[in-house]
């Protein structure tokens, strides 16, 4: 087998993959092993916020609270970075200056993907022209349910080009692509195609990031770490509001990739409201009293 | 005098999971036979049938798709909590003229039967399916399945282990229900409904309707969304508007004439069969 | 051009704290005696032995010892119990029995999770989430056939048998309890159960169940003790019927104990299954599916899944990942709830698991361990596998009864469906592929009474379970189960 050449895996068994997600699960996270966690997820946030009725009022309450999560706390870590529409980008970039908070921008017609190449590729110089990061894309669901994998590689190939020196998430939205068979398939595809990150999903679809769909892109991840060196990114978006679930991946990660992995080079979480839940719990765990949101800000 | 008044209880419908009085805001004047006792029973419009067909349809993939084990344990919840209720079902029975011996006896077997198809959930599956050995290379298996949704009539004369006895077999094999009380004595099943409602039987799984067949039963016989439909009774009219009727949409008619529910041959794994379908299944045997 | 092996470090920063079980809500009776015709009685002669837990070598409990006197009256108890009070009652009425044995499991399960790790080394996590909850599943699904034999048996009228005498091993206490006492009492029989002597301690949780449940005295009786005791309720005149679930050659001298006695008997016996591999298996499910198959329960399961047979052309990226998935793998205090392999259950399985190790070495095999750190106290076994092993390997013919894996590599169907049944055993097997038909087509052809298709080690109350061959005859669980426990005429 060719150094570099990725595989492709069509079967994957979704009683079994769940069964592994549910032992995982089964994990008890205590004490001082618990504080790290919630520490750990903190740092691999991507604060965010993706709504038509967005606003540079909005954008900049919410990097303020990038920046100062709970300043009643001592020593809590900043999130990783802040998730924005394209037009929000240099409102973003100037509100975090100085912070070491990241700039993310969807870009590719987010979340439908539904419009033309080049008006996708163009949106993508904007954001980079405009200071972001991190660029999240969707990959094209309609084409790939087609069975058009050449086209869907070849935009992903696109796309990476036009970010320059910003890194690429790739969005498979598993949500539409319903079945592990075809997140797997997608997730190779991805990586193959030049994705830093694999993402599990938009948001806007119903369901967003599941357990066991984070555990194929894992498993997907592993593979081609051993097939071609390459280390790939995962980020599950939407879905993930409490502590406790973001803690059960970290646990997900840590057994399927090990130390390199945790890390936000290598693993986020697309959220909103899952940063306070996890301060209230890091408070709770510190004062050994169970938290109210009322003394959590919310942006 | 310091007499204390006592608060008296309102009668309402069981769909979805909820207590509803009738859309059509119509009541039915209940006596029991001393006229003692004046109780207002909803009287249920087409439209609360047709609600009750809709809650009953977005319950039943996932009824059907529970295991076969959780659906007997519920059954088994239900008969717990029954059997704690006693009281209050002694005193609605002996109010609509049935004797304390005969109400106890009622109560008894109620919480029996349903214990009984409790044990038959897990099992009923293993004695009607089969392994079948066709004469080519293909593993080829039948096994019964829900037949959907079902509209039923309840037995006029006994009910509440009549009510039960056509109950229980239904929703233990993965249908949804929608039933329409007995018209002489309504009271024990929205009071049965209150004992599902506490017994994690999820909302929509059974519904229950109290109002008069004449003005319903064409409506239950005629709905294109519901699967099979079970008449109590022996009116033959009835029963040739209810199969006539069926035609329809093909829907599986079943009528249990009027009986005496305490007899051992109105329990059994062949009722659960009458709302089931037998699928078979072939695949290739080979490398 | 070198081709670098890329490792993933599994030894992270970031390890779990300790996250222990409480147990104290939990009570054990000192000492623990013998539960006959409903109350709880020392011996006759007042022998004792302890319990240890095996995960740090301390006595938990001093557990009476039945001999043959004590035999007998528990016994003449359950004779009795059968002719006046059980066999009269009816079946629905015995249902209802089984029923609140179930319901009180359910409701006592924390303390039936957390004796079970303590007494027989188990993680806390199987007790709990497999162990018990599958026990109270077996007593729902026989209380239910209690009253609704008529439909069991096609054609024929089940009676009892009369009286039961049934001996279970130390690998899983309760549940073994459970899965013979249901079928017995939901056929209308009467019985006298002995645990393994080194797992005394939950089948006596459940006498107090069964106390508490009001079950007529004498239709449960409960002894304790080790061979000796288990062969005098084996040669005891009044048993009907012989239930036992252990070795192979334990069975076999019941076997011929019973001659000419007219005992009725069931033997569940020992394994070495076959776990099958083919080129189109989901590749991580499958290597998932090995690990549950061999290393569940410390290996120490008569099913195991302890023979791999891996297509040659995937073996290679297999056993790199079966390694690799090895070094997740916990092993610890069966009481921390993220311990993944507990203890072994004694110092007499732990010498024989070494002495096999042992034996696969000096014949030749090449051994893989996961590096993982065992305490000092206690009986401990890392989870083990053997490679460039085949079938005339003694490790690979016999069966270790631990957390040790024998893997060969096949190239044809057919050269692995013969390795396959090329055993005397014949309990279970594997078979791991995408494809319907090749299931269809190995599981009938595979010898054993248990086959698992893309996945391992499932067990419920409906499905039957036993083995063929010298792996023992009858079957438990389902309609099948209630067989061995009536007469039909």
């Amino acid at each position: 087998m060719q150094s570099g050449t990725p595989t492709y895996t069509r079967n994957i068994d979704q009683v079994n993959a769940q069964e592994r997600v549910t032992k995982l699960f089964s994990r008890s996270i205590k004490k001082e092993s618990k504080i790290v966690a919630l520490n750990t997820v903190l740092r691999m946030i991507d604060l965010t916020t993706l709504e038509g009725k967005d606003s540079q009022g909005k954008v900049k309450q919410l990097c303020y609270k990038a920046a100062h999560l709970h300043d009643q706390f001592s020593n809590l870590p900043n999130v990783a970075a802040i998730c924005v529409y394209p037009p929000m980008v240099p409102v973003a970039k100037k509100a975090l200056n100085g912070t070491g908070i990241n700039v993310a921008s969807v870009a590719t017609a987010f979340p439908s993907g539904m419009t033309s190449l080049d008006t996708k590729l163009e949106e993508v110089k904007t954001v980079v022209a405009a200071g972001a990061d991190e660029v999240d894309m969707v990959i094209s669901r309609g084409k790939f349910l087609q069975g058009e994998y050449d086209w869907v590689s070849d935009e992903i190939a696109k796309v990476k080009e036009a970010c320059g020196e910003a890194h690429l998430k790739v969005i498979l939205e598993s949500g539409e692509l319903v079945t592990l068979d075809n997140v797997r398939l997608a997730s190779d595809l991805a990586m193959a195609a030049g994705a830093d990150f694999i993402k599990t999903s938009t948001g806007k679809v119903s369901p967003a990031a599941t357990p066991s769909v984070v555990l194929i892109m894992l498993e997907a991840i592993r593979d081609f770490y051993k097939q071609t060196g390459k280390k790939i990114g995962m980020k599950p978006a939407g879905g993930v509001s409490k502590a406790k679930l973001a803690v059960q991946y970290l646990v997900m990660v840590r057994e399927t990739l090990g130390q390199d992995w945790l890390s936000p080079d290598l693993f986020r979480f697309g959220a909103s409201s899952l940063a306070n839940d996890v301060i209230m719990q890091i408070v709770k765990q510190s004062t050994g009293v169970y938290q109210s949101t009322n003394y959590f800000s919310i942006d | 005098m310091n007499k204390r008044i006592n608060i008296q209880k309102t009668y309402k419908l069981y769909i979805d999971g909820k207590f509803l009085r009738t859309e059509s805001a119509r009541y039915i004047k209940w006596q029991d036979s001393k006229e003692t006792t004046q109780v207002n029973v909803c009287r249920s419009s087409r439209k609360d049938f047709r609600n009750a067909v809709v809650a009953a349809r977005n319950a039943v993939n996932g009824w059907s798709s529970r295991t076969a084990y959780n659906r007997g344990q519920i059954l088994y919840r239900i008969a717990e909590i029954l059997e704690g209720r006693r009281e209050q079902f002694m005193a609605e029975l002996t109010l609509q003229g049935s004797a304390k011996k005969q109400a106890e006896k009622e109560i008894d077997q109620s919480v029996d039967r349903l214990i009984y198809y409790s044990g038959w959930a897990d099992k009923y599956m293993q004695i009607f399916s089969r392994v079948n050995p066709v004469a080519m290379p293909y593993f080829n298996f039948s096994y019964p399945e829900a037949t959907g949704v079902v509209a039923a009539t309840a037995p006029e004369e006994s009910s509440l282990l009549g009510l039960v006895s056509i109950i229980a077999p239904i929703i233990l094999g993965g249908n949804t229900l929608v039933i329409l009380a007995s018209e002489s004595r309504p009271l024990c099943s929205i009071t049965f409904a209150e004992v599902l409602h506490t017994s994690d039987v999820p909302g929509g799984v059974m519904n229950i309707l109290t109002g008069y067949r004449s003005e319903l039963l064409e409506h239950f016989s005629t709905h294109m969304d519901v699967n099979a439909i079970l008449y109590c009774g022996s009116d033959q009219e009835e029963i040739r508007l209810v199969e006539s009727n069926s035609a329809l949409n093909v829907k599986r008619p079943v009528v249990y004439p009027d009986q005496d529910w305490s007899k051992e041959k109105a329990q059994g794994p062949y009722h659960i069969m009458k709302t089931q379908e037998i699928k078979t299944i072939w695949h290739p045997i080979g490398v | 051009m070198k081709t670098e092996v890329k490792t993933l470090d599994f030894n992270t920063d970031w390890e779990y704290s300790p996250a222990l079980e409480s147990t104290d809500h939990i009570h054990i009776q000192e000492p623990t005696d013998l539960f006959i015709s409903g109350e709880f009685i020392p011996g006759v002669r007042g022998k004792y032995f302890e319990t240890i837990n095996p995960a740090n070598e301390e006595k938990i409990a001093n557990v009476a010892e039945a001999e043959k006197a004590d035999v007998d009256l528990a016994v003449k108890a359950a004779r009795k119990a059968y002719d006046n009070v059980w066999s009269k009652m009816k079946p629905t009425e015995r249902g209802k029995y089984i029923f609140r044995i179930a319901r009180l499991i359910q409701e006592r399960a924390r303390e039936f999770a957390v004796i079970e790790s303590l007494d027989g080394g188990k993680p806390i996590r199987e007790s709990r989430d497999v162990d018990v909850p599958l026990s109270a599943a077996h007593f729902f699904y026989y209380a239910g056939w209690a009253d609704k034999l008529e439909y069991a048996f096609p054609g024929r009228d089940a009676h009892p048998v009369g009286v039961a005498g049934q001996i279970i091993p130390w690998n899983f206490p309760l549940l073994m309890a459970a899965w013979k006492l249901a079928p017995a009492l939901a056929t209308g029989n009467t019985v006298v159960l002995k645990p393994a002597e080194t797992t005394p301690l939950t089948a006596m949780k459940l006498a107090e169940i069964i106390q508490e449940c009001d079950l007529p005295p004498g239709v449960v009786n409960i002894i304790n003790g080790g061979g000796n005791t288990g062969q005098a309720l084996v040669e005891h005149a009044d048993v009907d019927k012989i239930a036992f679930t252990g070795s192979t050659e334990v069975g076999k001298f019941i076997m011929k104990t019973v001659v000419g006695t007219g005992k009725k008997y069931t033997l569940e016996l020992g394994g070495k299954a076959a776990n099958i591999l083919f080129d189109d298996a989901p590749v991580d499910q499958a290597v998932e599916g090995i690990v549950n198959g061999i290393f569940f329960n410390q290996g120490h399961v008569c099913c195991a899944g302890s023979r791999l047979f891996v297509q040659e052309n995937i073996a290679e990226n297999v056993i790199s990942k079966l390694k690799e998935r090895m070094e997740t793998l916990i092993v610890g205090d069966p009481l921390d709830k993220n311990t993944d392999i507990g203890a072994i259950n004694s110092k007499i399985q732990l010498d024989k698991i070494k002495m096999y190790v042992d034996i696969g070495q000096k014949e030749g095999g090449s051994i893989f361990q996961s590096p993982c750190s065992l305490p000092k106290m206690g009986y401990w076994h890392a989870p083990t596998l053997f490679t460039d092993v085949s079938q005339s390997h003694r490790i690979v013919q016999e069966e270790i009864f631990g957390p040790v894996l024998a893997i060969q590599t096949f190239r044809t169907v057919d050269e692995v469906i013969m390795k396959a049944n090329n055993t005397p055993y014949g309990l279970s097997g594997g078979v791991w592929t995408d494809k319907g038909s090749k299931i269809f087509s190995l599981s009938k052809k595979i010898r054993a009474g248990v086959i698992w298709a893309n996945t391992f080690n499932k067990f419920d109350p409906s499905a039957p379970f036993g083995g063929y061959k010298e792996s023992g005859l009858g079957r438990e669980g389902g309609v099948e189960g209630l067989m061995p426990y009536v007469n039909l005429v």
